[in-house]
């Protein structure tokens, strides 16, 4: 009899907990996300909320903020990651493991104590708040997530193709945008998806170092929800519907283009040198 | 000759642009140690005298004290049943066939690829749903925060158990299976001994991630008055932070730094171990 059970038991139901706690925690608040968004204040069903969304002068000005945040806090993190983790990852600093780590370890302490750090410094400098500290708060708390992932594939890379480069001729700035650059860039664009969306959200940094104009889209979300009346959360969901709508297009943008850089590397590695 | 000494100084060059970031990185949380030594209610003021004054204070401060205890409990507490959901799934997982995988996959990947306040909000409005709509008597509260916590932490401790397990015998709780072991048996005794390295990194990760986390604690905790660390220090932004934020930063600054070099250590002999092992055969 226990021998029947034993057999009859399938180890995939090791899951079932998690998909049932996926389901209930995951799947459902999304579906009620996009029920809300459709919901008006007396419960109905409308399209008042994305019109809402879409023609709201405040709304777009912080959608259009936080774009222009997210895209110059990324390209300035990348600007000084890139050199760093290329440095760490070439020959006497390789071994030195001791020095990537010191990198990446304010990671592990509390972002908000962090921030707080910095903005006790930039004011003790005489730096005011505004667009630029919120730039440099952002870029100051996902500088480890940036580094790290571009740090991995620059130190993992099979230098052969480098020397093989160096050896056909090309000199070291050659070597490095047509080699190099190419294979490290599955790093760029995971260090990129860990910043670049996840700013939409930081609205901790910017009202820290931020001035009364100087906000991103999550803030405005926080509030809708934060002071809206029970029962008149359309607008927000609306919002957070859009949202969702942009993390999938720049998920697919980013499976795109790992997708082709190993392609585009291939031939290297097929043996065509 | 003149190629060394051009290769010695991009090496001097490589060492100041380190160096230059380092400081970046580190000058606050310097500043901030230093102060807290001080009294000056804010970092760069006159240093005046030595003092653990603010220690002292901290101690004293029944709402910060509260905060990090809430921040330990609810990180300790989910990181421990993200743990055990994560590893149970990432074994379930393991033997499912390739489409259903790629099912289960994706909806693990949803709050790890999703903006944080959105997942925030579909937890708030999941809340909102059961207690108004279907009426099921619960709140915001400490635990809704652990649940929250355990439902973004555990897609991570299955990213770090499902590697180890993709090395492991395929066959091996299948046959613990065939010679009579029931199926938690088999769990217990077979596969979690060999994936304990892995379960502890994944239990690492999720508690870091937990203290880390802002966005889902801020708005889970809409009336429901608890604080952690970080909603804590948001909320000063309004008010003026007390002073004796500097001594728990130092504290906390101090712990991971210690945390980090033993781990380190522990490693480097471990693998030290290895390779004599390696060198006797």
């Amino acid at each position: 009899m226990k021998k029947k059970t034993a057999k009859v038991f399938r180890p995939t139901a090791f899951a079932s907990p998690y998909l049932i706690a996926t389901i209930i925690f995951v799947i459902i608040p999304l579906v009620l996300v996009l029920v809300y968004s459709f919901r008006g204040a007396n419960g109905e069903f409308t399209f008042e909320n994305f019109r809402k969304v879409f023609t709201d002068k405040e709304t777009l000005r912080q959608l259009g903020q936080t774009l222009e945040i997210a895209a110059v806090s990324t390209a300035i993190c990348l600007l000084i990651a890139y050199p760093i983790a290329y440095i760490l990852a070439s020959a006497p600093f390789k071994k030195m493991a001791i020095l990537a780590l010191l990198f990446i370890i304010p990671m592990w302490i509390n972002f908000m104590l962090r921030i707080f750090a910095l903005q006790s410094l930039l004011s003790m400098l005489g730096v005011k708040k505004g667009f630029g500290a919120a730039v440099i708060g952002i870029v100051y708390d996902f500088f480890p997530y940036m580094l790290l992932p571009i740090y991995t594939v620059l130190s993992n890379m099979d230098k052969s193709y480098v020397e093989a480069s160096r050896d056909l001729g090309a000199n070291s700035v050659v070597t490095f945008f047509k080699v190099t650059l190419p294979l490290s860039i599955p790093g760029v664009i995971s260090g990129i998806s860990m910043m670049f969306m996840p700013i939409f959200s930081s609205y901790a940094i910017t009202k820290m170092m931020g001035d009364m104009n100087t906000t991103v889209i999550g803030a405005k979300i926080a509030n809708l929800f934060e002071y809206q009346s029970i029962g008149n959360y359309g607008y927000g969901s609306a919002l957070s519907f859009v949202l969702l709508i942009v993390v999938l297009l720049f998920m697919f943008l980013g499976t795109i283009l790992t997708k082709r850089s190993p392609k585009a590397a291939k031939p290297v590695k097929g043996g065509t040198l | 000759m003149k190629n060394k000494t051009s290769s010695s100084l991009f090496l001097i060059l490589k060492w100041v642009i380190l160096l230059v970031v380092l400081a970046a990185i580190y000058l606050p949380l310097i500043m901030i140690i230093v102060y807290s030594f001080s009294t000056n209610r804010t970092v760069g003021g006159e240093y005046g005298e030595f003092t653990f004054a603010l220690y002292k204070k901290l101690f004293e401060n029944k709402a910060l004290l509260t905060a990090t205890k809430n921040s330990l409990v609810i990180g300790l507490v989910s990181a421990l049943l993200a743990t055990i959901l994560g590893t149970t799934a990432s074994v379930g997982i393991h033997y499912m066939r390739k489409k259903t995988k790629a099912a289960v996959d994706a909806a693990s990947q949803i709050t790890i690829v999703n903006t944080e306040i959105v997942t925030a909000m579909g937890f708030f409005l999941l809340m909102i749903f059961m207690r108004d709509t279907i009426q099921i008597p619960v709140n915001f509260s400490l635990g809704w925060l652990i649940i929250t916590h355990t439902i973004i932490t555990t897609p991570y401790v299955i990213l770090t158990v499902s590697p180890r397990l993709k090395q492991l015998n395929p066959n091996l709780l299948e046959a613990s299976m065939d010679l009579g072991a029931g199926p938690m048996r088999s769990l217990i005794t077979v596969m979690l001994p060999q994936l304990a390295g892995a379960m502890i990194s994944g239990f690492a990760l999720a508690f870091t991630l937990s203290l880390d986390d802002f966005v889902v604690t801020n708005i889970n905790s809409f009336g429901a008055n608890v604080e952690t660390i970080s909603t804590y220090v948001y909320s000063g932004i309004r008010k003026k932070l007390p002073a004796d934020i500097r001594a728990l930063s130092t504290i906390i600054f101090i712990v991971v730094l210690t945390v980090l070099i033993v781990f380190n250590i522990v490693k480097n002999k471990k693998a030290k171990n290895a390779a004599k092992k390696i060198n006797q055969q």
